[in-house]
């Protein structure tokens, strides 16, 4: 090998990154163009940031569930800390940042901090045990998250914050407002979350992540999927790597929903339960465990494909047709046999085609 | 009549253990004394007593089962040791994690094979630098220059421990599609670049082929001279074994019946009998 081509080579991983990126922004663009020709109907608007949303969640899982080898149910716990966190910082710094975009960035950070200390808190303990108690902890979290925002009460007034688990029991002076009211969630809120923010949280996402996994703490991390033994028998700490993953991961899941939030005037903490979960780990299957750009795609096609499925005289047949399209997709690329099937439909019509061909040519 | 106090039976320390001659003026690199284990009601592993010269080539032999490969997972504390010490380079690794031991100089490979194998060869190589090139997260995420300069350095390292087997040219292949005996070599230059002072091999030259074993031979003594580093190896191939081994352990059934060079092993009966008797005679 000689010094010139080690200097030329272009490293297949950093050319999927940049793909990944060209296609973010490519698609941003297009989509503001259409926008500005009032090509992009109202409702599907209103998804653009929720589908942000999306996607930095599926990526986000991904790291844990593809990347690490870790099962989570619990992802949405981590964006309910951050929705419900970022909402509240929002809030508190309304006079004191009066340039939403700024504030947004705030909220969004103190999510961010929030999913984090989540998963420290769930993954310090859980994550040193083998086997997967990590997917049984994270399906309990996701629930009691959900649980314990249900029956909170935080109020602002000019004393500061005041928490409580009945309305009643707030004590806010008059001029004070309840922010979050338990089972009704918080209220009232200030949307400041926008398409471009969702976009420039995508493209962070993707940074992270991205340059994440291809240095050493990244390789690490795969190291540990591939073979745990002998991972560790190289050196590598499985606790330490395991834990920087699953933690990334919430932390990205905390921003996610902080932006999540800020996009509706209310949020009820049943939005972030088991099925949004679920959903997000169907978006990290069907993308292919590992992949980024999967996740990318399968978040943002499946979150809009409801509402794409709405004209017409499809509308009534929709969710059968979204619920068959998933089933078949997931059938076909994670059933061996199925997976068998198709490429062996696919060789024989190909083989149709030739032996056609050769009988024709030797007529 | 006076209180009974329990008397223990007494055992010598430190053991009887042999080393090369020129390594005697150091401190052996590995000495275990009263190694044991038990799985359920099994002996594996029984009063193993054994040191390692700083750059000894030494060979750990007997039939299947004896408790070789136990042996091997006992060093590097995959499983945690309930009988004996484990002194390594002069440090009881009583404590240690398997990570631990793995950054105070023990490398080994697998006799089942354990590589990434979805990853790259050069990334095999590069995360058995993970301590030697290393720098932190951050670092990685953000590009800062550390990350240039130790990625390019285990870039180069990696190159330069694959040349070792002439493997240099595969760096880009994914690990788990590389033919049997490469992916042995692989482990090894992994295992290398770890930086150790004491190189476990567990069946080195499995399904290898005689002129692969014959440079697999030369190759390892030559990691030996080139990096001074002392090596044990477990191998059925007796041609391997007596051909480059110094010092020579024999077990069965989980305990040591043996000890000594080529020449000593070969004529000892209790060897001829339980283990090389079986071959040819
Ligand atoms: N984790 C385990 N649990 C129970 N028994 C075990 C375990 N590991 C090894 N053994 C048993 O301990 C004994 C020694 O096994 P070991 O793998 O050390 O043999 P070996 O000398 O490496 O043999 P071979 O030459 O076939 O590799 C065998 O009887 C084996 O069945
Ligand atoms: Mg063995």
């Amino acid at each position: 090998m000689s010094g010139k081509t080690k200097t030329l080579r272009v490293r297949k991983t950093t050319v999927n990154a940049l793909i990944n990126y060209a296609m973010v922004i490519v698609v941003f663009a297009a989509t503001q163009i259409l926008i500005g020709q009032g090509a992009i109907s109202n409702t599907i608007q209103s998804m653009l940031v929720p589908v942000c949303c999306y996607v930095v969640m599926a990526v986000s899982l991904n790291l844990t569930v593809g990347i690490l080898g870790e099962l989570s149910l619990g992802h949405a716990g981590f964006m309910s800390l951050g929705a419900f966190s970022g909402i509240i910082a929002a809030t508190l710094l309304q006079d004191a940042v009066p340039a939403a975009p700024l504030r947004l960035a705030i909220a969004m950070v103190v999510g961010g901090v929030f999913g984090g200390v989540g998963g420290v808190i769930i993954g310090l303990p859980v994550l040193r045990l083998r086997g997967d108690y990590l997917a049984i902890v994270t399906l309990a979290f996701g629930e009691i998250i959900k649980n314990v925002i249900q029956v909170l009460y935080i109020g602002l007034d000019e004393n500061g914050l005041h928490f409580a688990t009945k309305e009643a029991n707030l004590a806010l002076s008059e001029t004070g407002k309840a922010i979050l009211k338990g089972p009704m969630g918080a209220t009232g809120v200030a949307k400041l979350a926008s398409f471009t923010a969702g976009f420039l949280l995508i493209l962070i996402t993707l940074f992270v992540v991205q340059n994440l996994v291809d240095s050493r703490a990244g390789r690490a991390i795969l190291s540990l999927r591939d073979n745990r033994i002998a991972a560790e028998s190289v050196g590598i700490s499985v606790t330490k790597y395991k834990l920087m993953a699953f933690v990334i991961s919430a932390v990205l899941a905390g921003a996610a929903g902080a932006l999540y939030g800020l996009n509706y005037s209310s949020t009820v903490a049943s939005k972030f339960d088991f099925n949004t979960s679920i959903l997000v780990l169907v978006y990290v299957v069907l993308g292919g465990l590992g992949s980024i750009r999967g996740s990318i795609i399968a978040a943002a096609v499946l979150t809009l494909l409801p509402e794409l499925l709405r004209n017409g005289a499809i509308n009534d047949y929709r969710m059968l047709i979204y619920a068959i399209i998933l089933i078949l997709v997931m059938l076909v690329t994670n059933n061996p046999t199925l997976r068998g099937g198709v490429d062996m439909a696919v060789k024989r019509i190909r083989g149709i085609g030739k032996k056609e061909q050769t009988e024709g040519g030797a007529q | 009549m006076s209180k009974q106090y329990p008397k223990p039976k007494l055992v010598p320390v430190p053991s009887t253990n042999i080393i090369p001659e020129r390594d005697i003026d150091k401190s052996p690199i590995l000495e275990c004394r009263h190694l044991g284990i038990d799985f359920g009601g099994l002996t594996a592993v029984s009063d193993f007593n054994m040191a390692i010269g700083r750059t000894e080539i030494a060979g750990l032999i007997g039939p299947n089962g004896a408790g070789k490969t136990t042996d091997f997972n006992l060093l590097p504390k995959v499983y945690q040791p309930p009988r004996g010490t484990i002194m390594l380079d002069g440090r009881d690794t009583h404590s240690m994690t398997t990570a631990q031991v793995s950054r105070a100089g023990i490398a080994r490979t697998f006799q089942n094979i354990r590589l990434f194998s979805r990853l790259s060869v050069e990334d095999n190589v590069k995360i058995g630098l993970h301590n030697q090139a290393a720098y932190p997260m951050w670092s990685g995420i953000f590009r800062l220059p550390s990350y240039w300069k130790k990625e390019r350095m285990a870039h180069n390292l990696a190159l330069e421990l694959l040349s070792i087997f002439d493997m240099q040219d595969l760096a880009d292949h994914q690990a788990g599609s590389l033919p049997y005996g490469a992916q042995r070599r692989l482990e090894i230059v992994r295992a290398l670049a770890t930086g150790p002072s004491l190189l476990l091999l567990d069946e080195p030259a499995a399904g290898m082929n005689p002129s692969e074993t014959a440079e697999l031979m030369d190759n390892i003594v030559k990691i030996r001279d080139t990096f001074q580093i002392a090596i044990m190896l477990i191998e059925h191939d007796m041609n391997l074994v007596m051909g480059i081994c110094e010092g020579i352990c024999v077990l069965n059934f989980g305990k040591i019946i043996a000890k000594g060079t080529a020449e000593e092993i070969q004529a000892n009966p209790a060897v001829i009998e339980a283990y090389l008797g079986k071959k040819e005679g």
